[in-house]
């Protein structure tokens, strides 16, 4: 290994060469301020444009300041991290930023949350010595994501989240001079573009440009309207997450503590999407043994490899990007949806109601179900199976404006029939989850054999990409796992090109699945945060007493009182769906 | 050109091509042949000559009788008057301002004598869309001996000992350059030409394109031979047409003859040459955000290193030279570096040519020895201040260059002077400024222009440009404060500190050096509200004198906005809440009664 020497801060310090001077400062324990560069260890994710400047370090001997996040050390570098110079020019460059900023930091969706805050307070910026004139663009909602593009800093994050890892390529820097600014091509809205909704943009915008549609608001009115009887559901990956936003230890698991604050919220019934993971999981499971089953049987015509459809922002985006294989993926709804649809009918008939009278509100890591619940397809005489989809942030908030001291809840268990699920259902939060789920059911179902094991290691990790093969009772069946749209669309191109060895794919649109969905508590760039998150997920399956969807006996009890079997004709009603091409 | 009796070279440049040169060049044809002379004479329209300031230009050779100002009513009496009769028609001759004798020959035009063309050197000479003039004038000569002599590093030797720096404006040493990108292993190497020419009022690129496309053509392939790239591309702004369109017929031209495509001259060596269209982004200019362009995405800036030289075009080792600086190669190799290094400075080999503008006599194009001062370039060669008017300043280097004042008018021309005089070489801009012109307001003229084309990726540059313009702004509209000063060199030395790319770094240049030499301009602004050279509106006045007004009402009837009250034969009064400070009125009055102030 090729090593190189030098001095930060007089200390001196020894690095591999390539090493930048940021990360050989970070090794002997100084931390140089940055704001545009992020970086996703394991994940493949970095932004390093050098554009905000704000690291910039004094080098003995060069012309001008270097961006230590940008810029790779050499042998005999004598750098000043904290010089006059440094600091001064750092301070004048965040004075700059600021200057073209809103400061309604009070009223700001990221107050308390927002990267360039914290930088402002930390440069002790108290003064903006050059005041001028501030950027103006008009504010663009969508069904999902709100661009205040005002509080656009330029560092570029979002665009890289959009083009190099999800490759929607919607988000890019437009304009030139100080009108520059980082929007959808003409800048038109999101709504009129191929945007996924993804939400990563939103994870990773560093202040408030970007952020969630908040509907916190009509919650607390449903909740507050005695003519309604208001349910909720709450997806898995929330609960590895939710006690982040109170200050707990990332991967922290709050399952009980949240169906607490649930209900103290005044939901009437608390409920679990993992139930409707496990019924996603009895239809997608049989539609794979059964597309499996007659491709075995030699039909020409079945559309293999059958791919996942939990997530809709994958939905979307292949809609928009390729419309010619929409007929590939499970028709299965997400279970957001399948609980909905159950919810308003199933549910809604056993308490006696009508569905305009029931309220579904879904607790999701994910700013695409807001998107989700409203397609039509999704919808009864216009009234939608879910109403509506709020993000992990935005419980957290509510149980905050609620005066709910979340940390001190007791733990507390779903209600029945919608809130009881296996290990299963839980593990569809993370990426390979899903699938995990899926070879459960579908091996013990085809082999009529039981599981020697259960936990599938060779389907789970970070990896961008992962394969896996598993034996089917004497079939091998070939599995893919794509995280990350830039990573489905390299398995997609391979299907279309002919050469896909598989015979079922999971894709979750997030970087780590749902558990880093655009939703969730913000990681500020720390991967670590989402390991741990996948780690909780896999420990509540550990820790369920039933870990296979067919076997969590109100599923059972769901097919015998009202669904009759699995793609049956009221099933496939209620719970499956059709794609449609959105390029025209 | 051998079996012609006389040509008569018409300069087909962009600037004279929209004076109808290309009209003269029809009338022109169509008189020899009233008189059957078209196989005697032959017309040709060549590149630019360079003397702007008087085109359209016509040269007849061999006599090397220089015509300016020419218009196409003028064919009948050249070809009348010259061609038949042998004498040349004096109307049109260049007058020595001087001493006001006419002039026959370009060699005895002050312009042209202390002139040395390298670059150059077929511009005004050849007919740019025919390669066998090129040839004719040992083109391609350089790319046989190349090829069939020389191995690739005794060219890059030769390259790297004639001294040639970059003439895009960096100054790194070509044939270092050159050895840095041959050094670099890789299955995929491009030459690229910069030809993304931005600097306000510069053509020098745009001239030798549009009149010697081939010597860029020959040593991008030259370039090729020793980096080891079959690939040349040139990054050309679309607004460039007449360049684009000779570029491209040189190119099929330089095919057609076995000098591009595969297999040159029999050697075994293929290259081959595309063009790219930049949008007109002056940030283009930057090799990096060049290079991006030419990928079809946005055109800024990327962090240096990786230079092009490592990783450039494609991800792969891409060799970025400007339009000038390939212009040069051909003749270093024909002639040998040891005649090119003879010429220049020290550290500065060869010519630079100079895109001379602003308030100088002669506008034009013009190629000087490295080390030739500024005096010789505004007064011998530029024929001094226009209006008999006070120079005041130059301003080199483009828009990020600086201002130099009287006592800089005898620094020899080169990288390292102009430097240290607190300005820059840049890719050949000249602008020279007399006693008219306010030092604030040209500070923030050229500060709008890289507010416009800063590409907008950094913050200092997005934000710190357009704060130093506000400032600016407030001064010369009479609302600066002193401290406005300190703020400017503050955050000036902050943006240049630390911006991604050249254009940040330098973009403060004309405000620091517009402060540095004409302080006592910034201190009137701010401490007297007066703009010493008059430019300012908001710190001027115009008042009527009682005693001279005859209220003759011309002024009133003239006012645009109506700011001027008073009836006839009573003095009038201008109400300065309304005057717009237009000067309809002072040049209206014929009684000299109003003043400005």
């Amino acid at each position: 290994m090729e090593v190189v020497n030098l001095i930060v801060d007089n200390k001196p310090v020894v690095v591999k060469k390539g090493t930048t001077i940021l990360q050989a400062a970070s090794e002997i324990g100084i931390h140089i301020p940055t704001l545009c560069y992020m970086k996703l260890d394991d994940l493949n994710i970095e932004n390093k444009p050098g554009g905000c400047r704000i690291c910039v370090v004094e080098v003995q001997g060069r012309r001008n300041l270097a961006p230590a996040c940008c810029t790779d050390v050499a042998e005999g570098m004598i750098i000043n991290t904290h010089s006059i110079r440094a600091i001064n020019a750092r301070r004048t460059v965040m004075e700059l930023i600021l200057s073209d900023h809103p400061s309604d930091c009070l009223i700001c969706a990221k107050s308390g949350n927002c990267d360039l805050q914290d930088m402002a307070h930390n440069l002790g910026i108290r003064k903006i010595h050059y005041q001028g004139e501030q950027s103006h663009y008009r504010e663009d909602t969508s069904p999902a994501i709100i661009r205040e593009v005002d509080k656009c800093i330029m560092c570029r994050r979002c665009e890289m989240m959009c083009n190099d890892v999800q490759t929607v390529n919607v988000l890019s820097a437009i304009n030139r001079g100080f009108n520059s600014v980082v929007a959808p091509a003409f800048e038109m809205n999101l709504d009129h573009s191929v945007c996924t909704y993804c939400g990563q943009c939103v994870a990773v915008c560093p202040t408030g440009a970007l952020t969630e549609v908040d509907d916190t608001g009509n919650v607390i009115r449903l909740l507050s309207d005695p003519t309604k009887t208001v349910i909720v559901q709450t997806a898995p990956a929330v609960r590895a997450a939710l006690g982040e936003e109170f200050d707990m230890e990332a991967g922290t698991l709050v399952t009980g503590k949240l169906v607490a604050a649930l209900r103290r919220l005044g939901f009437d019934y608390v409920f679990d999407t993992d139930f409707a993971a496990d019924l996603t999981i009895m239809e997608e499971g049989t539609e794979l043994l059964n597309r499996l089953g007659r491709h075995l049987a030699g039909d020409k015509t079945v559309k293999l490899p059958i791919l996942t459809s939990c997530c809709p922002a994958w939905v979307k985006f292949f809609e928009h990007q390729f419309p010619d294989m929409k007929d590939i993926p499970s028709t299965a709804r997400s279970p957001q949806q399948m609980f909905g649809s159950i919810a308003k009918t199933y549910f809604a008939d056993k308490l006696g109601i009508k569905r305009e009278d029931l309220v579904v509100v879904s607790i999701m890591p994910c700013v695409a179900k807001k998107y989700e619940c409203g397609r039509d397809e999704f919808k009864v005489n216009k009234n939608p199976d879910v109403d509506y989809a709020i993000t992990t942030r935005e419980l957290a908030a509510l149980i905050k404006i609620s005066n709910i001291n979340f940390r001190t809840l007791p733990n507390e268990e779903f209600d029945n029939p919608l809130g009881e699920s296996t290990g299963a259902g839980v593990i569809f939060g993370t990426t390979g989850g899903v699938i995990e789920a899926a070879v459960r059911t579908a091996y013990e179902l085809h082999t009529k054999k039981e599981l020697p094991r259960l936990d599938f290691d060779e389907l789970r990790g970070m990896e961008g990409i992962r394969k896996a093969t598993i034996d089917f009772g004497g079939i091998p069946i070939h599995i893919g796992i794509a995280h990350g749209l830039g990573n489905a669309r390299k398995l997609l191109e391979e299907i279309q090109a002919g050469k896909s060895e598989f015979h079922a794919i999971e894709i979750m649109s997030c970087p780590g699945g749902c558990i880093g969905g655009g939703g969730q508590p913000y990681h500020h760039g720390n991967a670590e945060i989402l390991k741990k998150r996948q780690k909780a997920i896999y420990l509540e399956d550990s820790k369920k007493a039933i870990r296979k969807s067919h076997e969590n006996p109100y599923i059972i009890k769901l097919y015998d009182e009202f669904l009759g079997k699995p793609m049956s004709e009221k099933a496939h009603h209620l719970l499956h769906t059709a794609y449609f091409d959105r390029t025209e | 050109m051998t079996d012609y009796r006389m040509h008569i070279l018409i300069c087909g440049g962009t600037g004279c091509k929209a004076s109808e040169s290309s009209d003269i060049k029809e009338k022109l044809n169509y008189f020899l042949n009233e008189y059957d002379l078209e196989d005697e004479i032959q017309v040709v329209l060549t590149g630019c000559f360079g003397f702007c300031e008087k085109g359209p230009i016509v040269k007849i050779l061999p006599d090397n009788t220089f015509y300016i100002e020419v218009k196409p009513s003028d064919a009948e009496d050249i070809v009348k008057e010259h061609i038949i009769k042998g004498r040349p028609v004096h109307r049109l001759l260049y007058k020595n301002p001087k001493n006001d004798f006419k002039v026959t020959s370009a060699t005895n035009i002050d312009f042209y004598k202390k002139q040395i063309r390298i670059a150059l050197r077929n511009c005004g000479f050849i007919n740019p869309e025919n390669i066998e003039e090129y040839i004719g004038r040992d083109g391609y000569q350089a790319l046989g001996k190349c090829l069939t002599e020389l191995t690739r590093t005794q060219v890059i030797n030769e390259v790297k000992e004639s001294g040639l720096r970059g003439r895009g404006g960096g100054g790194f040493p070509t044939g270092l350059k050159w050895e840095i990108t041959r050094n670099v292993e890789a299955d995929q190497k491009y030459v690229v030409c910069n030809a993304d020419e931005g600097d306000p009022g510069a053509f020098m690129d745009r001239s030798i394109l549009e009149g010697d496309p081939h010597s860029v053509i020959e040593a991008m392939a030259i370039c090729g031979y020793c980096i080891g790239s079959d690939s040349g591309l040139v990054y050309i702004r679309a607004e460039y047409p007449l360049a684009i369109e000779r570029l491209k017929t040189a190119i099929k031209q330089a095919e057609e003859y076995g000098l591009l495509g595969e297999d040159i001259l029999g050697t075994g060596f293929n290259f081959k040459i595309e063009l790219r269209y930049g949008a007109g982004a002056f940030v283009c200019g930057e090799e990096t955000a060049l290079i991006h362009s030419m990928e079809g995405l946005r055109g800024e800036p990327t962090v240096k290193p990786p230079f092009p030289s490592v990783s450039g075009y494609r991800g792969k080792p891409t060799n970025v030279n400007n339009v000038e600086t390939f212009a040069n190669i051909p003749v270093i190799i024909n002639k040998g570096a040891s005649w090119f290094n003879k010429i220049g400075t020290e550290k500065s080999k060869g010519t630079k040519v100079f895109a001379l503008a602003g308030k100088i006599n002669n506008v034009g194009l013009i190629e000087v020895p490295m080390g030739t001062t500024l005096r010789e370039v505004i007064y011998d060669i530029g024929g001094g201040i226009k209006d008999g008017k006070g120079f005041k300043s130059v301003q080199t280097g483009g828009p990020s260059g600086g201002c130099l004042t009287k006592k800089f008018l005898d620094t020899p021309i080169d990288y390292e002077n102009l430097i240290a005089a607190g300005s820059m070489m840049g890719s050949g801009g000249m602008i020279v400024m007399d006693e008219d012109d306010c030092m604030v307001s040209i500070a923030k003229f050229y500060l709008e222009f890289t507010l416009e084309e800063s590409c907008g990726k950094c913050s200092p540059c997005r934000i710190g440009n357009k704060r130093l313009h506000e400032i600016l702004c407030k001064i010369t509209e009479g609302k600066g404060e002193l401290e406005d000063i300190d703020r400017l060199k503050m955050l000036s030395d902050v943006i240049k500190d630390t911006s991604l790319c050249g254009l940040g770094q330098s973009s403060p240049n004309p405000v620091l050096s517009t402060i540095l030499n004409f302080e006592d301009e910034y201190l009137a602004h701010v401490n007297d509200g007066k703009c010493p050279a008059g430019q300012c509106k908001s710190l001027m006045r115009y008042d009527i004198i009682e005693e001279l007004c005859t209220g003759c009402t011309l002024c009133f009837r003239n006012c645009p906005v109506g700011a001027i009250t008073g009836e006839r034969r009573v003095p009038h009064y201008i109400d300065q809440s309304i005057c717009i400070k237009c000067g309809v009125c002072f040049e209206k009055c014929k009684f000299n009664a109003i003043t400005l102030t």
